[in-house]
């Protein structure tokens, strides 16, 4: 009898695995800030780690040192804060699924309540985070563009103290934030919406879980019946989620009329430097800023009193 | 260097000694012999290697097997009970959800997920559950009438059970 070679690898040493790292799972923010201060540079924080454990088993990363941040108390908030003109508080460990169905971002955060469902798919938004997803830093992260558009910042410490950053000055490049190797990402941030106000996110995916071809962060806020405020924010058409802030600025201080929301959306595609690829040509997507900007903000002319 | 681990896994401790960068579904295969989990396209893609982690459903190969320390796994191997099918077991038996099977433990631990949350889906709810698991033999229509059957025997059992 001839042996039948096994075409099929029966261990794990023959799949795809990471290279070697020291493991720590420090229980508070404080025993995890002073690992980071000791590891630094050698050290990646694993939250939802839908992105990073993907980059690790193909080696793209490889860090000596993983801190998991996933049995830290006090990272799971989710709430407004009156403070100030008032915001929304998303802790580092808040997942995608809790934030799909929140009733506070829906009726309060109409962007990001749009945008929760079309992260990736159910099993992944379990797990994933929207803070690890701005620290990743993924030019295709739908986060990214949201929070761009809201206006967002990120809140991170370390055992030197606490620093606000806008997400604007955050994403600093394709995967990359001007987060320090000593830092934790703690918090995320948004202002509360004043007036009447609205807003949607529109994606376009090849599939369910694929990253965007193209996706849509849009915000208004109206007085009056004119723009107070507007944010858009553009994903997978650059080197980071990109805020269109001339286009932003077409639509302060007028109604949300045919030729106003033309004239953004023009520039918003204008603002747009997509790479042709798999999923597209360049000219292909920077057109479907266009018709997604001016979508989206007609889905909003009948914005909601707050 | 390895770690020493206890797990919950479909209702009995077990504990491992694992090099950290070991994922959870070489833990739940290669360790613990369980090889209902199954490996697929490895890149957090195709929900084959799905498993519940304290009842919520979780890529296997997207975990470390240490962060599952202290906790509770339940693979398609712990559905079964005292020699008897799991209801959704049955289901997918009478609806004809499976072709290949290769898809079939993911497939059945999310729906299982699902009638804990929701025990009347619609369609569609059915079909956002089983959106991040792919089936190459193209049976999501039986799939989703399984899950059905599934949620429609349950409600019966429960309607009838003596309160």
């Amino acid at each position: 009898m001839p042996t039948i070679a096994r075409s099929v690898p029966q261990r794990w040493e023959a799949y795809v695995f990471p290279s070697n790292f020291e493991y720590f799972a420090p229980t508070t923010i404080d025993e995890a800030l002073g690992l980071l201060a000791e590891h630094g540079d050698e050290a990646k924080i694993l939250a939802g780690g839908q992105s990073l454990i993907p980059l690790m088993k193909l080696r793209f990363a490889a860090p000596a040192v993983v801190i998991d941040i996933n049995r830290v108390a006090g990272l799971d908030h989710l709430e407004e804060s009156k403070r100030g003109r008032g915001f929304l508080r998303v802790g580092a460990l808040v997942r995608n699924a809790t934030l799909e169905r929140s009733e506070l971002l829906s009726s309060r955060y109409p962007t990001m309540a749009a945008a929760a469902p079309l992260i990736s798919d159910p099993i992944v938004r379990n797990q994933g985070t929207l803070v690890g997803s701005l620290c990743h830093a993924d030019p295709q992260g739908d986060f990214g563009s949201v929070m761009l558009a809201l206006d967002g910042e990120i809140v991170v410490r370390s055992t030197a103290g606490e620093r606000r950053i806008p997400v604007k000055r955050f994403l600093d490049g394709p995967f990359t934030s001007t987060i320090r190797p000593d830092e934790l990402a703690v918090e995320a941030r948004v202002p509360s919406p004043e007036g009447r106000f609205s807003g949607t996110y529109l994606k376009l995916e090849r599939k369910v879980g694929d990253f965007a071809t193209v996706g849509v962060a849009v915000f208004v806020a109206t007085e009056r019946g004119k723009v107070m405020r507007a944010g858009i924010g553009l994903t997978g058409v650059g080197a980071t989620n990109i805020k269109a802030t001339e286009a932003e600025a077409a639509l302060v201080g007028h109604r949300l009329s045919d030729t106003a929301i033309d004239e953004a959306s023009r520039l918003a595609a204008a603002a747009a430097d997509p790479r042709t690829d798999v999923r597209g040509s360049a000219d292909y997507k920077r057109d479907v800023v266009r018709v997604y900007v001016a979508r989206g903000l007609q889905q909003l002319t009948g914005a909601k009193a707050a | 260097m390895k770690q020493s681990i206890t797990v919950t896994v479909n209702g009995q401790p077990r504990g491992a000694e694992v090099e950290p960068r070991m994922l959870l579904v070489h833990l739940l295969r290669d360790v613990f012999g369980l090889t209902g989990a199954h490996v697929g396209c490895d890149t957090t893609s195709c929900g084959v290697c799905t498993v519940l982690v304290d009842g919520t459903p979780v890529k296997s190969c997207t975990m470390f097997g240490v962060q599952v320390d202290g906790r509770s796994v339940t693979t398609v191997e712990g559905l079964a009970a005292n020699g008897a099918m799991h209801p959704i077991q049955e289901a997918f038996k009478e609806e004809h959800g499976l072709q290949c099977g290769f898809c079939t433990p993911a497939m059945m631990l999310v729906a299982t997920a699902l009638l804990e949350e929701n025990p009347d889906p619609t369609e569609d709810d059915i079909r956002w559950a089983i959106s991040g698991n792919l089936c190459r033999c193209t049976g999501y229509q039986n799939i989703v009438k399984s899950v059905q059957y599934c949620a429609e025997q349950m409600r019966q059992a429960s309607a009838g059970a003596p309160s």
